[in-house]
């Protein structure tokens, strides 16, 4: 993978050439299938052609992320883009030269007007996209599973493992218009427009929304998941450096959309304390009134904390029930066989919900 | 009775005008101002113009209320052309506005402007210009190619194309009487609900693609029933040219997609206007239902778009590399499987909302599966141009641009078919970048190599090839420069439909896209010039033995521009490219024997019908509900009409037929 020297001016990146061993590491039964289909040199040559794009990389931040999820997309980004350009980059130089060598003028290159069909051409045509699919298939399925936001992370980086006593630091996310609500059940605090977590330690997000789609990005960190209305998703991720990094809502959501950014703080456990602390400091309590008043619709909001959270409203947040009206959508929900009916015994705020993931 | 004595004139106000007033006109927008002048003044001065010239009548007569095919199709790429450059304004001003709101620099577009500029920039391009263009290149193109006189149901073909007129009238309508919506091109709710859009933009929207969407419906229906039953003796399917292949599948995709369209909208229409929630947040909607739907028919729709391109890409190639097309039976089989293929595919659109990752891998595989065709079909045209003697006029060219650049859209396609990249990349310029990537450089690049292939089919000479070339280069160059820094910036981390950003580090390449833009606008401008040109130089062009380009199938047997009639006498048809092998055997036209031929007549019923529904629209988008009872009853009187109208053939007399042959030989 392209190591990158931030630490001067410029970023010098330095793409090792080797960079099959660690495609082998990962997905060693492929590696070989692939490996098969194409030579050693052919492969070693193409991944020199892709020393460019990870070059630009380095400016970028998808191709240099700081948390583990997102630098393992990244890791498949430039696989996937490898192995298409095993095809892709012959396809184009081949159709240039066919175009300038069978042109008009040369009476040199030989011309055979009747010539429209060889058994030995369309196996080459169909079987060679084929093999690149079947490749990339296989990777597609392995990886869509191994980097599912819902699953718990099992790595906190490559050849880290999860220590056994960890907790995942919960974070129960609100899209809101136009700001976002970050809720820490743990420790009791709320802050708009502003989300700190220590790094090396797994986070869990769920996401809703308020009143419309949008979507959780921070690039750094990992791809992002879309907040809902009256669903939950769920985001698994982890920090792996300190610093201060662009957040986002990636899905349009109406007027103040272009606004709806925060700063995502990756620190160490103490600075994290530090931040808990200080934030929790302000006072205030984030309750169905206090949320009823920031739910209205507002643009550059200044970054704003609670103390402390009333219990149980990220839970009637999700389930549309926080302004007195219908009831909740998990009571509405009738039990039975099949259906969602056994989370509405449940007091566990991240029970079941319409959107909820196949377990 | 009671109630009629009692309304007020408030009541009847608003019975008349809904919640249309004089608040409903922007004049506070002077961007909008200025455009309405600028329309105002050129719309006066075609008018003008026409009058001046009194071609009312002739318009009329032989365009508006015209059944042939020939003609209908040629008013289609008028539309996509003209609604081209209203499409392409809205880029403008949003790589503008996207090149300078840094900062403390908000740009030139408030929020309200810029969003509906974007959600009427894709609606347009998608329904108005790429539609409208396929359409049209197969109304045209392929009953001459099946060796047929019309299509199998001209009025239908007339009103469809009408109606595709209404819908985008309504969508235009929107830039000065009240708002487009504000929601993005697909307006998903919840935002498109009543609650979060309560003004006409999403009705515009709505009503715009109805409207259009009966056009489209019909003409796929037109089309299918065309090719299936009115080919000519001797065409088998696997004889039918590939433009006709792909013609066929696209109108099957429009046939069976469209109708979800129309439902979904309908749907949406309930909950806007009936209170009722399908796709609300509470009460037991479900707006995941409607994302699903939309994109049940939004996948097939760019399969709709792409696959008659590559039509006209198989026809050029095999035209300009004087030789046969290579792996004919593999190209009809990879359209095929793209078509059924293309229905499997619709949830890539949306890995990121919270699918389970099998159900990601699935649709992320199928979605990779489909490169395996269009890459069979990119070797087909490789090897259609090996051992060729390429001609590298204008229309082939767009072909070696179209390859390159395609190959470079599709591998970024595959590449967001990955479900954890397109986590990373998915709403972000690079998924932009990606789409421009292939709807340009394919689906614009083979209609405008299409319209410089058939144009002189069409009006009987070629068109200039300097400024084609000129126009080609500028839109390729800056096709690159606009979408490139697009990927870029999408690797950057940088997402769609923003109006400002605080980076400023990102500003030269928003820069360089705008230049881009700058480019293509002299592209287009070079297009102009050159339909210009072409006309002024018309007699140097000239075609005249209707075969400019040595084609190979059957609308080059005819005249350029072809009869009324398109063929005297029905070709028999022996081979896949059927006029070069007529050519080889040294077929000559008969001189004698003709028949009278049977032919449809002309009807304004369509232009009709067409009126009746845009005022309809407009009435239900602005709650007008005594002028929508009026127009929907009017509507329905005219078409049941239109069914007693028995006066809708005539007999073009065998004298005049040989008279307009002998013509043709003469010239």
């Amino acid at each position: 993978m392209p190591q990158c020297d931030a630490s001067g001016a410029r970023t010098i990146c330095v793409l090792p050439i080797d960079r099959r061993t660690l495609f082998a590491q990962q997905y060693p039964p492929l590696f070989h299938s692939v490996a098969s289909v194409v030579s050693m040199k052919t492969l070693r040559g193409l991944l020199l052609l892709a020393l460019p794009l990870a070059l630009s990389g380095c400016h970028t931040v998808l191709m240099s992320p700081s948390g583990d999820v997102a630098l393992q997309q990244r890791n498949l980004i430039i696989t996937s883009f490898v192995l298409m350009l095993l095809i892709v980059v012959p396809v184009i130089i081949a159709t240039l030269v066919f175009a300038w060598r069978y042109r008009e003028s040369n009476h040199k290159a030989h011309y055979d007007p009747e010539w429209d069909h060889s058994t030995i051409v369309e196996l080459m045509i169909w079987s060679a996209p084929l093999l690149i699919i079947i490749a990339l298939g296989a990777i597609t399925w392995v990886s869509t599973h191994k980097l599912d936001p819902y699953r718990p992370l099992d790595r906190i980086a490559a050849g880290k493992a999860v220590p056994a006593d960890t907790r995942p630091l919960d974070v129960d996310v609100v899209a809101l218009d136009w700001k976002w609500l970050f809720i820490y059940p743990e420790q009791n605090l709320a802050v708009v427009n502003e989300l700190a977590a220590p790094v090396d330690r797994p986070i869990r997000f769920h996401l809703t929304a308020s009143t419309v789609m949008n979507s959780f990005f921070i690039p750094a960190l990992a791809g992002q998941i879309y907040a809902m209305p009256g669903m939950q998703t769920t985001l698994q991720a982890v920090i792996n450096k300190p610093g201060d990094y662009q957040g986002m809502s990636a899905n349009y959501s109406g007027d103040g959309f272009s606004y709806m950014n925060f700063i995502f703080h990756g620190m160490s456990e103490d600075d994290f304390a530090k931040w808990v602390a200080q934030a929790k400091s302000h006072g205030g309590m984030l309750d169905q009134a206090t949320y009823t008043t920031l739910e209205a619709p507002s643009e550059k909001d200044p970054v704003h904390y609670y103390g402390s959270v009333e219990p149980g409203l990220y839970r009637s947040i999700v389930n549309r029930c926080v302004h007195p009206g219908p009831d909740c959508m998990d009571m509405l929900r009738m039990p039975g066989p099949g259906g969602g009916g056994e989370a509405s015994a449940s007091t566990d705020s991240h029970a079941a919900m319409p959107m909820a993931h196949p377990q | 009775m009671g109630a009629a004595m009692t309304l007020h004139s408030p009541d009847l106000a608003r019975l008349i005008f809904g919640r249309l007033s004089l608040e409903s006109i922007p004049y506070h927008e002077p961007i909008l101002i200025f455009t309405f002048i600028g329309v105002a003044i050129g719309g006066i001065a075609v008018l003008g113009l026409v009058t001046y010239y009194r071609k009312w009548g002739y318009l009329w007569r032989e365009w508006f209320t015209s059944v042939d095919h020939k003609k209908i199709g040629i008013m289609y790429i008028v539309l996509a052309l003209v609604m081209l450059l209203r499409g392409f304004a809205d880029a403008l001003m949003m790589r503008g506005q996207q090149a300078v709101a840094f900062g403390s620099h908000e740009g030139f577009l408030p929020a309200s402007h810029y969003d509906q500029i974007f959600t009427a920039h894709g609606t347009i391009m998608i329904f108005f210009v790429a539609m409208p263009f396929i359409t049209g290149l197969i109304n045209f193109v392929m009953p001459l190619q099946i060796g047929s006189r019309d299509v199998a149901f001209p009025f239908l073909n007339n009103f469809s194309f009408w109606m595709t007129v209404a819908g985008a009238l309504l969508v235009m309508t929107s830039l000065f009487i009240g708002v487009f919506a504000r929601t993005g091109w697909l307006a998903y709710p919840p935002l498109s609900e009543l609650p979060t859009s309560p003004d006409t933009g999403v009705d515009y929207w709505i009503w715009g693609l109805q409207v259009a969407g009966v056009g489209t419906t019909l003409s796929g229906i037109n089309m299918i029933a065309t090719i299936v039953k009115m080919r000519a003796p001797g065409m088998n399917m696997m004889k039918m040219p590939i433009f006709t292949w792909t013609a066929l599948l696209a109108n099957v995709l429009i046939v069976a997609a469209f109708p979800v369209l129309t439902a979904t909208l309908a749907l949406l229409t309930l909950d806007r206007y009936a209170g009722t929630h399908f796709f609300t947040n509470d009460l037991g909607g479900n707006y995941m239902m409607y994302v699903n739907l939309i994109w049940v028919w939004g996948h097939p729709e760019v399969y709709i778009l792409i696959l008659p391109a590559f039509g006209v890409f198989s026809e050029v190639t095999a035209t300009f590399s004087r030789k046969r097309l290579f792996g004919y039976a593999s190209m009809v089989y990879a359209t095929v499987v793209i078509a059924v293929l293309s229905y499997l595919v619709w949830l890539h659109h949306f890995f990121t909302m919270g699918s389970g990752a099998s159900v990601n891998s699935f649709f992320g595989i199928t979605t990779m599966i489909i490169s395996i065709p269009t890459g069979a079909k990119i070797f087909n045209w490789m090897f259609t141009m090996y051992r060729g003697r390429i001609v590298f006029d204008v229309a082939m060219m767009w072909v070696v641009a179209f390859i390159v650049t395609f190959a470079i859209g599709g591998m970024t396609g595959v590449l967001l078919a990955v479900p954890p990249a397109d986590f990373a990349l998915h709403n972000s310029l690079f998924l932009i970048a990606h789409f421009h990537n292939v709807i340009i450089g394919g689906v614009l690049f083979g209609m405008f190599a299409g319209v410089n292939y058939w144009f002189p089919k069409a009006f009987g000479f070629r068109l200039d090839p300097f400024w084609g070339k000129v126009s080609f280069w500028f839109w390729v160059a800056g096709f690159y420069f606009a979408f490139m820094p697009l990927y870029l910036l999408g690797l950057m981390g940088v997402t769609r439909r923003l109006r400002h950003f605080d980076d400023p580090s990102l500003q030269i390449w928003f820069e360089i896209a705008a230049f881009g833009a700058v480019l293509i606008l002299i592209g287009i401008a070079a297009m102009i010039v050159q339909f210009g040109v072409s006309i002024l130089h018309r007699d140097k062009l000239r075609d005249t033995d209707g075969d400019p380009w040595h084609g190979r199938t059957l609308e080059w047997s005819t005249s350029s521009p072809p009869p009324p009639y398109n063929f005297a006498f029905t070709p028999q048809v022996h081979d896949i490219d059927t006029w070069w092998q007529m050519k080889q055997h040294k077929w000559t036209r008969p001189t004698q024997g003709f028949l009278p031929i049977h032919m449809p007549k002309n009807t304004g019923t369509g232009v009709y019908l067409a009126a009746l529904s845009f005022v309809f629209g407009f009435a239900m988008v602005w709650y007008m509900w005594l002028i929508a009872i009026v127009s929907f009853v009017a509507l329905l009187a005219v078409a049941i009409h239109h069914t007693f109208n028995y006066d809708r053939d005539y007999y073009i007399p065998a004298d005049e037929v040989g008279r307009v042959e002998a013509a043709r030989a003469g010239a």
